[in-house]
């Protein structure tokens, strides 16, 4: 194992010096921030730098050219000349966008996503070529692909790391078959399998029938440092939620994208139903999505629409503040791998009630939760909350506690000694 | 038919009514959350480029309809001593007008001057506020008439609500206040086998008349006039008289009551409207038994027919002629509910820039922008609104609401935030 001291920026406040222990990782990822669209971004931001700090050598691999000033810890990969906006355009990670189209044709027409996957799994057959890596890290099915022919042209062991599956992007419906098949198979090929939570693993089981055991559950964290870039909360942002705080408001607070999965329709509804027995509760819903119109529109019919904050899409200052402002952060997913956002929340102090649906209600202790359609169970505990600020208190500080502990560095070990040890080498080539 | 009736017809020639309404609202800009509490700005919309932009919408129609259409009303005026038309002007039209084009201003004064244009009265913002609130109601047809009195140096005397909105209760007030006509939707299914070519009265009332839009006549201009799909496209000045010849045979009148937009701006220059309107008032008139009616001469020159109730709210909009476009749906009730919730806090601090605000809130352009009723109607609404969709409209007005509140609560120590 070769040592040497390697100077590693981004780390919020300070600069760290690691010391390669020689393993080569090929990370095969969608997103990276400032050019990501959600929790997927993130949590391979984090991942990545506290494998780095560990001693890995990285090479990332996104599918778009933009630079990251951000990151130094490892080597960026673009895979085409597509700006992160044109990704976009093509519906982030989502496979509603997703059309099958001739291949051959992709390299000169990278219009629909199923080329932007095509021309990235030939960049990366192109990028292992006559390199030799220790292990392949794919994030999500947009990479999986390129991750199983890396697989094929190095032998090196494949780790799939699922952060969310059609299943749940889907919420509900069937999903895209192309996007199942993509899966499958990949799970099926892979030497091993991370799931982000331990409903994520369950359906990885129970929906594609992958053995128990080749997979593990590795919860996401939260990198507190992160937050600590000088940000003061500004109450003029919200300043009329400020007003109604003055005058004894509970504001309630949904950070996420509108869209069926979210279980966004429950939540007003139980806030209409929470109203009708404590009518100083204001609900912020920060975000945007196809669900909009539904909601603002059901609002008005249940006679709360004064109620109800819409931002539409924030970003930066007005993402941070929308959390700072509220007093209980609801997460009310139908299917959520993991839920990064409640993390967030409760660094920004506030109380959650998470729903038996999402992941990161696995791995908190102190929060409120229940099943995404018990709208009464819901009011209930937003009544609670909302009525007795010793119980607010409780649960906040009690949740700050928990998420502290919950650590890249940990779930980076735990990688580590995957890449190490990935056997038994299931569906390895010969 | 009564002997009065018979010699009321013998004596009168027969005549047409032309009624323009002239209005622009003050469009709320995209007025957002993190507005709220911050900027008291609602109306003006920075932004030259959007038809949220007030002055834009209302120069863009000053240059398409005001203009050209006054300096056609003045040359028939001009050229045919019976010509005659009924106007009603919003407040909001007027306080625009006065900012952003004081010609347009000029030229209705000179049409008011010939003596043949008649001022007819309504709600200065051009609101539901007889749907809410009576009193509020009341004055804003005080201050109506008193900025007609103060431009125009006249006295309305005929009434108009908001959309033609119309019942037998704001007839009945109507003729308590002292007006001598109102006007409404000549609409079949209330009509029944009774023609809108004729004077009526409303129940209850002793001495105001009600004059019903015909509606088939004036929607041939209003909405249909350059529709090619439309068997009867195109439509010519000698069809058209026609056709107004066939339909007054037995009767004194015809109500031509429309938006005074439709002449450049709802029918474009290019369909030939203005000429068209040109064509028809010489060859109406070039039959000596024909004339032109102001609403008042319209109502001194025929008695009541008969009694003619409408409990129901009927107005001059989409297939149902009612104020679904305005109330239907709960984001619409919600918003003005809330609305004219604040009237007395808002009426007791004096503030002349707040009550200002929020009475120019109440313009019933507003709830019609939150219009979702989309099929059979939904392209009319559509076009005239400047938002992406009525949920947009909702949400930043309901903001706005908000921060009326806010500025109650701090600047006055009235009323609560409420969320």
């Amino acid at each position: 194992m070769t040592e040497k001291r390697v100077k590693i920026k981004g780390s919020g406040q300070r600069n760290f010096f690691r010391y390669d222990n020689g393993m080569n990782i090929l990370m095969l990822g969608w997103e990276l921030p400032p050019h990501n669209s959600g929790g997927l971004g993130v949590a391979c931001y984090h991942l990545s730098k506290a494998l780095a700090l560990q001693g890995a050598s990285i090479d990332f691999v996104v599918p778009y050219s933009a630079k990251h000033d951000n990151i130094d810890y490892m080597k960026i990969h673009s895979a085409t000349k597509l700006s992160p906006i044109e990704r976009y355009g093509l519906g982030a990670y989502d496979s509603n966008f997703l059309i099958e189209t001739q291949p051959g044709a992709e390299t000169e027409n990278l219009k629909d996503i199923r080329s932007v996957q095509r021309h990235y799994t030939k960049f990366v057959e192109e990028l292992v070529d006559g390199k030799d890596f220790d292990a392949i890290h794919a994030h999500d099915w947009l990479t999986m692909e390129a991750g199983v022919r890396a697989k094929e042209l190095t032998n090196a062991p494949l780790i799939v790391h699922v952060h969310s599956t059609e299943f749940d992007r889907a919420g509900g419906n069937q999903g895209n078959p192309i996007a199942h098949e993509i899966e499958y198979q990949a799970l099926m090929i892979a030497d091993r399998v991370i799931a982000v939570s331990q409903i994520t693993k369950d359906i990885i089981v129970s929906k594609y029938n992958i053995p128990a055991d080749k997979i593990d559950v590795m919860h996401n964290a939260i990198d507190v440092e992160s937050f600590n870039d000088g940000y003061a909360y500004d109450n003029r942002t919200y300043k009329y939620l400020e007003g109604l705080k003055d005058e004894g408001y509970t504001i309630i607070s949904a950070v996420t994208r509108f869209t069926i999965q979210k279980g966004l329709e429950y939540l007003v509804r139980a806030v209409a139903k929470a109203n009708e027995r404590y009518d100083r509760i204001a609900l912020l819903l920060a975000g945007d999505g196809e669900q909009r119109d539904e909601l603002i529109a059901l609002a008005a019919d249940l006679g709360i629409a004064d109620k109800i904050f819409f931002t539409g899409f924030v970003r930066g200052k007005q993402w941070r503040d929308a959390y700072s402002v509220s007093d209980i952060f609801v997460m009310s997913s139908v299917s959520e791998p993991f839920g990064l956002t409640a993390l967030e929340a409760a660094h920004h102090d506030n109380a959650l009630i998470l729903t038996n649906q999402s992941g990161v209600s696995e791995v908190l202790n102190s929060i409120f939760k229940y099943d995404f359609w018990d709208v009464d169970r819901l009011a209930d505990q937003i009544v609670g909350i909302a009525t007795s600020d010793a119980l607010k208190n409780e649960l906040r500080q009690n949740v700050m506690r928990e998420y502290a502990m919950l650590s890249w560095n940990d779930v980076a070990k735990k990688c580590m000694n995957m890449y190490a040890a990935p056997l038994p080498r299931i569906g390895a080539f010969a | 038919m009564s002997e009065d009736v018979t010699k009321a017809i013998t004596e009168a020639k027969r005549g047409i009514t032309l009624y323009l309404h002239v209005h622009q609202p003050h469009r709320v800009r995209e007025y957002s959350v993190f507005d709220t509490a911050i900027d008291h700005n609602y109306f003006n919309e920075s932004d030259p480029l959007t038809d949220r932009n007030n002055q834009r919408v209302f120069n863009k129609v000053a240059e398409k309809s005001y203009r050209p259409m006054n300096a056609l009303l003045e040359k028939l005026l001009a050229t045919h001593p019976a010509f005659k038309v009924s106007l009603s002007i919003t407040g909001t039209w007027l306080e625009q007008a006065e900012q952003w084009g004081p010609d347009v201003i000029e030229s209705f004064k000179r049409l008011v001057q010939t003596g043949r244009v008649e001022i007819v009265s309504e709600t200065y913002y051009h609101s539901l506020a007889f749907f809410y609130s009576r009193e509020e109601f009341v004055r804003q047809v005080e201050a109506h008439k008193d900025k007609i009195r103060e431009l125009f140096g006249v006295e309305t005397s005929v009434f108009r609500n908001t959309e033609l909105s119309y019942n037998d209760s704001l007839a009945q007030w109507a003729d308590e206040y002292g007006f001598k006509g109102i006007l409404a939707e000549g609409w079949d299914p209330i009509l029944d086998w009774r023609s809108p070519n004729f004077v009526y009265k409303p129940p209850q009332t002793k001495n105001i008349s009600l004059l019903l839009k015909n509606y088939k006549l004036s929607d041939d201009l209003a909405f249909r006039f350059s529709n090619k799909e439309w068997q009867e496209w195109p439509l010519t000045a000698d069809k058209y008289t026609e056709w107004a010849n066939a339909t007054i045979e037995d009767a004194p009148l015809i109500n031509l009551f429309m938006d005074y937009e439709t002449f450049g701006e709802h029918q474009w220059q290019d369909t030939g409207i203005f000429e068209f309107f040109e064509d028809f008032v010489g060859r109406w008139l070039s039959n000596p038994d024909n004339t032109f009616y102001t609403v008042s001469e319209a109502i001194d020159a025929n008695e009541p027919v008969g009694e003619l109730s409408m409990p129901s709210t009927v107005t001059w909009a989409d297939a149902e002629r009612d104020l679904t476009a305005w109330l239907g749906n709960s984001m619409q009730q919600e918003a003005m509910g809330h609305l004219y919730a604040l009237e007395k806090d808002i009426l007791r601090t004096n503030d002349a820039a707040l009550i200002s605000d929020w009475r120019n809130l109440q313009t019933s352009d507003h709830a019609y922008y939150m219009c979702t009723k989309w099929f059979s109607d939904g392209d009319v609404h559509a076009y005239f609104s400047p938002y992406e969709s009525p949920y947009d409209a909702f949400l930043y007005y309901m903001n706005v609401i908000r921060d009326l509140r806010w500025r109650l609560h701090e600047t006055h120590k009235t009323g609560g935030l409420r969320g």
